[in-house]
């Protein structure tokens, strides 16, 4: 059993933005039930014992919970590395000022699109794209290093250049050109959002000449529109291997859909030190290594590569956790995929509410 | 990277890791990594001993020197191996060249 590396802290399910692509799940943590800010402090000196390196600190929108500051310097205090993963609403430069001086490393910042009004409408919050340009150059004013994340769908996959452009004018050193993932809301979303294959293949084409133009200016990373993919995405790095996320309320999960898998025992932070949980928590157990595998994933030369891709995914398309990944070509169910991919319809956002 | 163009580093450059990208020591990850934005990389002890010394006041050629000088080792080769690993830094903007 390996040590992870990374833990993703959803400090809060509460945000102000309504993303239609949020992969939150449909039942969001209430505010009651929040872990309190010593025990986050607690968890993230278990987490860097147990040899997590970074700590993202995510939601919802952190920045909703008032005791952030102290949180970072939590974090920091237990030698993590600090990223702070925001709407940038509800963020002013006072409290962006004070979160640097508490320790942040890293600020990541969601952009909905490059051009304000459809960005204000995907977020579903008029003058959000207004306030992030404005935060995005706090950030980079202060000598923090921005990351921009800018998740594509049918409604902005033409502009991705426009993307990297608005990354770049920010002052971004990193930007992320992430296709939706279907879970939670975006699930819900996902033949509003869906693009068309045409679509991916030209943004995928985009990507490649905009990394060899801006090359040693910005990193372009790219998350892939797995419904389009040959095989399926190495999903968490493999379940239990390389990463945990902590809930609002305080439950451990492999990847932060696991609790869409019916069955799966989760434990939780109030009741059990987190190596306890690494190490021994049904929910890690159920799918670490290979031995859980069926056929088409057990006997395949990929199956320590790509971890037979995602155990949601599996579940929500196949309704079976084990099955392969239906994106993989060798899937029994992977024709399942292609008719999916080609339900588009332009149908109102089922906005996301907290 | 991309088209295979190293990017140069002057002997007067002052490299420096810029904030957000630290050298760190953990027990249980087996050593020295870099942390950096969204990303982890192991630093082997030649690359540990090349970043402490980029604190942005030593020159690319005092860096090389005193590498060449603990380690008594050709300058030739040190300063081969500090430009490849602070241009491949660099590219991924996880270095300052000063």
């Amino acid at each position: 059993m390996s040590a992870p590396l990374g833990m993703l802290a959803e400090l809060t399910h509460r945000c102000p933005l309504g993303c239609p692509y949020c992969s939150n799940p449909l039942a969001l943590d209430k505010r009651a039930d929040e872990l309190d800010t010593a025990t986050w402090a607690r968890v993230f000196r278990e987490a860097a014992a147990l040899g997590v390196l970074q700590v993202h600190l995510s939601g919802g929108e952190p920045a909703a919970r008032r005791d952030l500051p102290e949180i970072v310097q939590a974090a920091r205090e237990a030698g993590l590395y600090n990223n702070l993963i925001t709407s940038a609403v509800g963020l002013t430069p006072q409290n962006l000022a004070t979160l640097s001086g508490a320790g942040l490393d890293h600020v990541q910042i969601s952009i909905q699109d490059s051009d304000a009004a459809s960005a204000d409408h995907i977020a579903g919050y008029k003058g959000a794209f207004a306030r992030k340009r404005e935060l995005a150059k706090e950030v980079v004013n202060m000598g923090l290093p921005l990351t921009v994340n800018m998740v594509v769908h049918r409604a902005n996959i033409g502009r991705v250049e426009p993307m990297v452009e608005l990354a770049l004018s920010l002052g971004a050193i990193r930007v992320e050109i992430a296709h939706v993932q279907y879970y939670g809301w975006a699930l819900k979303n996902r033949a509003a959002l869906m693009p068309t294959r045409e679509q991916v293949e030209e943004a995928v084409r985009q990507v490649e000449l905009l990394r060899a133009k801006h090359q040693g200016r910005i990193v372009i990373d790219a998350v892939v529109a797995d419904y389009y993919a040959r095989f399926p995405k190495p999903c968490v790095g493999g379940w239990g291997r390389r990463s945990l996320n902590v809930t609002p309320a305080g439950r451990v999960l492999p990847c932060h859909a696991a609790e869409v898998i019916p069955g799966l025992e989760f434990w939780n932070v109030r009741e059990h030190s987190l190596a306890d949980i690494w190490r021994s928590s049904p929910a890690f157990l159920t799918f670490r290594g290979t031995d859980w595998m069926q056929e088409p994933c057990r006997s395949c030369a990929r199956r320590d590569q790509d971890f037979g891709g995602c155990r949601c995914q599996s579940f929500l398309l196949t309704g079976d956790a084990r099955a392969a990944d239906p994106v993989c070509y060798l899937s029994p169910h992977h024709t399942l995929v292609a008719e999916l991919a080609a339900d588009r319809k332009d149908a109102a956002y089922a906005y996301r509410t907290c | 990277m991309m088209d295979g163009r190293a990017m140069q580093v002057s002997d007067d450059a002052r490299p420096r890791l810029p904030r957000g990208v630290r050298l760190a020591h953990n027990e249980a990850q087996g050593g020295w990594v870099l942390l950096a934005p969204e990303r982890v990389f192991k630093a082997d002890a030649v690359t540990v001993e090349i970043l402490k010394r980029c604190t942005g006041e030593a020159t690319l050629a005092a860096i090389v020197d005193d590498l060449a000088a603990t380690f008594a080792a050709p300058r030739e080769r040190i300063h081969a191996d500090v430009v490849q690993l602070l241009s491949g830094l660099a590219e991924k903007k996880l270095l300052d060249l000063g």
